[in-house]
């Protein structure tokens, strides 16, 4: 098992968001994460999901996500090559203020509201980054928090409309099977 | 600029110009506004007494035409009583239409008499489902659901309206064009694949084209006769294929999987090539998937390509419409054959062997009472291959699939994924509402009967004069089969007392059909002829069968397909196999 993160384009009609997640249910598919917002174009909005799975089961779940009608594209981001982040909302207890603000300083965070009990921090960066973050924090009394799920966007000039499914051809959907053992 | 309409005026326009010409419902309180103009429509409506007939109406019209059936039934349970249909229209790849009633739009979340959400219950049984409360939308929908519903892998579609949309006034203009950024179905194999294929098939010493639902989906029937030929390799056609490849055939093995005949399931077992045609291999036919045909490569034809590699590795995936899939492979075959064409004389003497030593037969009860398959395969002899049988769910549609001996394609009509109870009365009505001029043979046992054989009357008032045979064996024979063999014949709640109550002539009689009763083995043709005599009104036939007959070959469920048992703890003799 391991993560992997897909991008879907969409078309924005009701129910859209009901109909990829009631087939992650149906398949019995797990997700890590789902974020989901609008697009450079307005009739197309964009969901990023993480999910943990073999490798030909995500091969499935991407067949599967773009068999839906509303579905336009599909693609696995590649780890080497895409921009990964999170964002983090978080409520710290304001005791020891000088200290936190100096974790804050340490990790590109910012402090986006303060009272005398607690200081709200906003922090956008990678998983592992937000990870250590929150462990930093924690001993200071974390109050309460959000995170968004993960959004990714390849680097380069690379755009999800260039290499969806259907401009590949299923064949690379094959080259991606070879791999996988279907015996076991 | 179209014309100004109701909504309703312009669904009943939308289904008219989708080419509709029957469709099954029931009004009520939500869909009341579109069966006024349905009043007036040149599509002829038929009003069936439960709205899950109306879906496996809509199927079997579908299943036997290759048209797209319709339904139209109210909001709230009206829908929701289409669940099962739409849920064995999608695992079967049923082409259908769905109209559902939706309360009007403002109460729409309020919780409103008879509203339920049908669009999100309906989700993950359908191919693809709306829910309008425009009017303007209602045309696109409609060409939308019947393009989806009837292209790429068929299936259902569901349009869900609300009653304020089928009431407020509109334009009504249906559009020439679709514009479905997301569907778009490769019709078309590509040339590499079918290049791979081709050069695959050209090394195999053992293979078999395994053929599913999907070759009767494309018509391809004639196109697989003609590659079957050019192989000569086996062929086994799976439960939803039974009829794409003739059974007479010298290249058929029969059906493989649970209940299948020992050839086909050991040739698929010993195979060194699966030709798979739009086939999914399904938990039935490849038992424990971890032993199933492990010394074969996989060539795997379909028009869906989230089945590639759902259940089983593909070596090569052909993605495409399977007859233009096989009439590509046809000249790529014979291109390579040219150099060199594999002999299959010692696979075939092996297959031969198997088909001849373990044919599929019956044991003759000894009490004297009847035996099923013996009513079932006389029922196939007599009426013919030119006649559909439509089957329910259990013993008796085994029975029927082993033992009505099918040659055409679009002749067995049957609930394979899903399997529904309840499904042969119904979907017979509908295949003969498609196909008036043809026999139409509900095959039905006595416990799938009694769940919706009251569209016997819809039959009776409608002209639509199918003919029913129960199987009646007063049980839920196969869950009673099961407990004989793995629950120590504790009988639980599987005697339904049908020989008893109810009377199925006097049902039968009461609901406008002749009822006839057979309970001897020297009055069944006689009773079957009589049976066929009667073309004005449906007819019941209350075959009273021996209860302890079992289904036999089986595999047990979860059981390697090496498992095969030929009759209770009997295995083929495999030693003297030359396997």
């Amino acid at each position: 098992m391991s993560k992997h993160t897909i991008a879907v384009l969409v078309e924005n009609s009701p129910g859209v968001l009901a109909r990829v997640a009631s087939l992650f249910s149906r398949r019995a598919y797990n997700i890590d994460s789902l974020a989901v917002g609008p697009t450079e174009n307005p009739d197309l909005s964009r969901m990023t999901i993480v999910i943990n799975v073999e490798g030909h089961v995500l091969d499935q779940v991407m067949a599967q996500v773009y068999k839906l009608v509303n579905v336009i594209a599909v693609s696995e981001m590649p780890t080497d090559s895409t921009v990964h982040r999170e964002l983090l909302l978080v409520k710290v207890a304001a005791a020891k203020m000088d200290e936190i603000l100096a974790i804050v300083a340490r990790y590109e965070a910012k402090v986006v509201d303060e009272d005398d009990e607690v200081m709200t921090i906003e922090c956008t960066a990678e998983s592992v980054h937000i990870e250590a973050l929150l462990k930093a924090l924690t001993p200071y009394g974390i109050k309460e928090l959000v995170q968004s799920g993960l959004v990714a966007l390849e680097r380069g000039t690379a755009a999800l409309s260039d290499r969806t499914l259907s401009a590949q051809g299923i064949s690379t959907l094959h080259e991606i099977s070879t791999q996988a053992d279907y015996q076991n | 600029m179209g014309k100004e309409m109701t909504g309703a005026s312009s669904l009943v326009k939308s289904l008219e110009a989708a080419g509709v010409d029957v469709m099954f419902g029931i009004p009520g309180g939500a869909i009341l506004p579109a069966y006024d103009p349905i009043f007036d429509s040149s599509i002829r409506h038929i009003l069936v007494r439960h709205e899950q007939g109306a879906g496996h109406a809509a199927e079997g019209y579908a299943q036997a035409t290759g048209r797209v059936g319709v339904c139209i039934v109210t909001s709230g349970p009206g829908a929701t009583n289409l669940v099962t249909s739409l849920a064995n229209a999608q695992m079967d790849s049923v082409p259908m239409v769905a109209i559902t009633g939706q309360v009007p739009s403002a109460a729409i979340g309020t919780d409103a008499f008879q509203e339920a959400d049908i669009r999100g219950i309906t989700m993950p049984i359908t191919k693809h489902n709306y829910l309008i409360t425009d009017p303007a939308e209602i045309p696109r929908a409609i060409a939308e659901a019947f393009h989806i519903a009837s292209t790429g892998r068929p299936g259902p579609v569901l349009v869900d309206i609300a009653k304020d949309a089928l009431q407020k006034m509109t334009t009504f203009k249906y559009p020439s064009k679709l514009h479905l950024a997301g569907y778009k179905p490769q019709v078309e194999p590509e040339g590499e694949a079918i290049r791979d294929a081709a050069a695959l098939i050209a090394q195999s010493e053992k293979p078999v084209i395994y053929v599913g639902g999907g070759v009767i989906k494309a018509n391809a029937s004639r196109e697989l006769m003609r590659f079957a030929e050019l192989t000569g390799a086996p062929v086994v056609t799976t439960l939803m294929a039974r009829g794409a490849f003739p059974d007479s055939h010298h290249l058929h093995l029969g059906m493989p999987g649970m209940h299948g005949t020992v050839a086909a399931v050991t040739a698929l077992q010993k195979a060194d090539l699966l030709i798979t045609l739009g086939a999914r291999f399904d938990d039935r036919v490849t038992g424990k998937l971890s032993s199933f045909a492990v010394h074969a490569k996989v060539i795997h034809a379909d028009i869906d390509p989230a089945e590639i590699g759902k259940n089983r590795y593909a070596d090569v995936a052909v993605i495409g419409d399977l007859l233009h899939t096989i009439k590509a492979l046809i000249p790529a075959l014979q291109k390579v054959f040219k150099e060199s064409k594999p002999d299959l004389t010692a696979w075939w003497r092996q297959m031969s062997s198997l088909r001849e030593t373990y044919p599929l037969g019956y044991t003759t009860p000894e009490d004297g009472s009847l035996s099923p398959q013996f009513v079932i395969e006389r029922i196939g002899a007599i009426s013919g291959p030119d006649s559909i049988y439509v089957a329910g769910v259990g013993q008796h549609q085994m029975w029927a699939s082993q033992f009505v001996k099918y040659e055409k394609p679009r002749t067995w009509l049957n609930s394979g994924g899903l399997g529904t109870m309840g499904y042969a009365v119904p979907a017979a009505m509908g295949a003969k509402v498609g196909m008036p001029d043809t026999t139409v043979w509900a095959i039905d046992g006595d416990g799938c009967f009694q769940m919706t054989n009251q569209e016997l009357v819809t039959c009776a008032l409608n002209n639509i004069p199918i003919k029913v045979a129960i199987i009646n064996n007063e049980s839920l024979g196969m869950v009673r089969q099961w407990q004989t063999m793995f629950y120590e014949g504790r009988y639980s709640n599987t005697s339904l007392q049908s020989k008893f109550i109810p009377d199925f002539v006097k049902l039968a009689d009461a609901m406008g059909c002749a009822g006839l009763r057979c309970e001897r083995p020297e009055d069944v043709d006689a009773v079957i002829k009589e049976a066929m005599s009667i073309n004005n009104q449906p007819v019941v036939v209350d075959f009273r069968v021996f209860k302890d007959a079992m289904v036999w070959p089986m595999v047990a469920a979860g059981a390697s397909n090496d498992e095969i048992m030929i009759a209770r703890g009997l295995a083929p003799d495999w030693d003297s196999q030359e396997l």
